[in-house]
């Protein structure tokens, strides 16, 4: 959660966003991080297709795929999505 | 402006809802039919199928989703309305809370119905009462006159640019809606002029743009979404902030629309009825004040010093116009036609001896729950109550505090 400090009167009303949600960082939210084989991947980017939050982008000029840890929940359905098991999540604080 | 010409037509109250809401240049109406109300919905759609008015007629499948589709549709900029009763208020609950914090200037007409078990069509105030927190403004209407004069202004009030709050209008089940009375209705042109068409306040957008309040593709913006700790108690605070502001508004409206029609209701907030040298007075919301003021008319004739404070807002609640209205009155009764059980009598009850708290003078405050589940309410149990009151001013005592009246016992 981003720490905010404007008071009542300052902020639209009925919730409108005043921000873009690329704003707010929910990827401190995670307690298990995606950790990638990198030999086992095969560079499928099914990850990419099933990232809920669209936090994992496939980086042509790389030719591999790339995780954004700023809005990576940790959900892990990248993990249980890997048709080769490249993926593997491990709690946050130990990674 | 001069008093307009008007004309007058028998219609229940209901039907006078119903051709307020014609006349209110309404572009969607959701809504889906539960008894005392149904003459509301089922008139309009006549409107529509004949063609009297271009407002789009959503036939949803419950009452959650017929306010839905109304708060969705105010929150694009269009002018909404729904009525309801009893169980399909309740069915509402969650979604009165979502169209208030979304801002959505909903006007619905709530025609009053107790709530089962054990089931029951006919009027007391336990559907609204309990809704009282969610913030929307609510009126009570004395007569269907009133049922419709208070629909027009309640498109004002609630479309209010500094408000923006949705509006509902209580009328007593069949006591109001189910009963012909005589209505003055003012021209068409008249009623649309005087609603006008909504203005938008500008809200800073996620792009960093001043833009009109409201959902559209061209200029987008996000409206009610998740709100956590860091900011949802702000929110809320505006939400109250509104409430302050609204007495304002109402009473401005009131003036306005009295000026085309002739027709007030004491500030539109309180209606005091001979209360300025009052030494006992009885405080209630609804149809049921037109009853006391027969039996203030009898009593004061035989030289007996009895007022009525009608509240015709309850939300917000009037608390320095009560207090006023009320500082030189000895005893007050006040009717209740609801319960909050277990909570030492009714929602009115509570919110009049509350405010009083506050006051320099303290009269005695009682409370009579009356008229459950349409119980009729006769003027004589209007007397018994004054006499009541006459006894405590001679005992200085209150033997109970909260009373039953017309129940058998």
């Amino acid at each position: 959660m981003t720490t905010q400090e404007k008071v009542w009167k300052e902020i639209p009303m009925a919730g409108v966003c005043w921000k873009p949600s690329t704003q707010y960082l929910t990827g401190d939210w995670k307690t298990y991080k995606p950790i990638r084989d990198l030999e086992k991947c095969t560079r499928c980017v099914l990850c990419v297709l099933f990232c809920p939050d669209g936090a994992i982008h496939w980086k042509p000029e790389k030719e591999d795929i790339e995780f954004d840890f700023n809005f990576c929940k940790g959900c892990g359905i990248c993990a249980n999505e890997c048709p080769v098991d490249a993926i593997e999540m491990k709690l946050a604080e130990e990674t | 402006m001069a008093v307009a010409k008007q004309k007058m037509l028998a219609l229940n109250g209901d039907e006078a809802v119903a051709y307020a809401v014609k006349q209110s240049d309404v572009d969607v109406v959701a809504a889906y039919p539960i008894t005392p109300q149904t003459i509301i919905v089922e008139r309009f759609s006549e409107y529509v199928a004949d063609g009297e008015v271009d407002t789009e007629f959503v036939c949803v499948e419950s009452e959650h989703s017929a306010l839905t589709a109304c708060l969705t549709a105010a929150a694009t900029g269009a002018r909404a309305f729904t009525a309801t009763a009893s169980a399909g208020l309740a069915l509402m609950h969650e979604i009165l809370y979502v169209t208030s914090g979304c801002r959505a200037p909903v006007v619905m007409a709530i025609v009053n119905r107790a709530l089962s078990a054990p089931l029951n069509i006919h009027c007391d105030h336990s559907d609204s009462m309990v809704e009282r927190d969610c913030s929307w403004i609510q009126i009570y209407v004395e007569n269907s006159q009133e049922a419709y004069d208070s629909i027009i202004q309640a498109f004002k009030i609630a479309e209010n640019q500094e408000l923006l709050l949705p509006v509902m209008v209580g009328l007593d089940g069949f006591t109001l809606s189910h009963t012909l009375e005589n209505v003055q209705t003012l021209p068409d042109d008249l009623v649309k002029k005087f609603v006008g068409t909504r203005k938008f306040p500008l809200v800073t957008s996620h792009e960093g743009k001043n833009v009109p309040f409201k959902l559209d593709p061209k200029k987008p913006m996000t409206i009610g979404p998740i709100d956590l700790y860091d900011y949802y108690f702000e929110h809320k605070r505006q939400q109250e902030e509104a409430m302050q502001i609204a007495p304002k508004i109402i009473q401005q409206v009131h003036k306005e629309y009295a000026k085309i029609s002739g027709r007030r209701y004491g500030n539109g907030l309180i209606e005091p009825y001979h209360l300025e040298d009052a030494e006992m007075a009885i405080v209630c919301v609804g149809s049921t004040s037109g009853t006391v003021k027969t039996v203030v008319n009898e009593l004061r004739s035989k030289g007996t010093k009895v007022g009525l404070l009608r509240l015709r807002t309850f939300r917000p609640l009037p608390v320095k116009e009560i207090t006023k209205a009320l500082e030189n009155v000895k005893a007050v009764a006040v009717m209740d036609r609801s319960l909050s059980f277990g909570g030492h009598g009714g929602a009115v009850f509570h919110e009049i001896r509350h405010v009083l708290y506050d006051a320099s003078k303290h009269p005695y405050v009682v409370n009579y729950i009356y008229g459950l589940g349409g119980r009729d309410t006769s003027p004589n149990l209007i007397q018994k109550i004054y006499r009541d009151l006459q006894r405590i001013l001679e005992t200085q005592q209150i033997e109970k505090p909260v009373q039953f009246i017309g129940l058998r016992e």
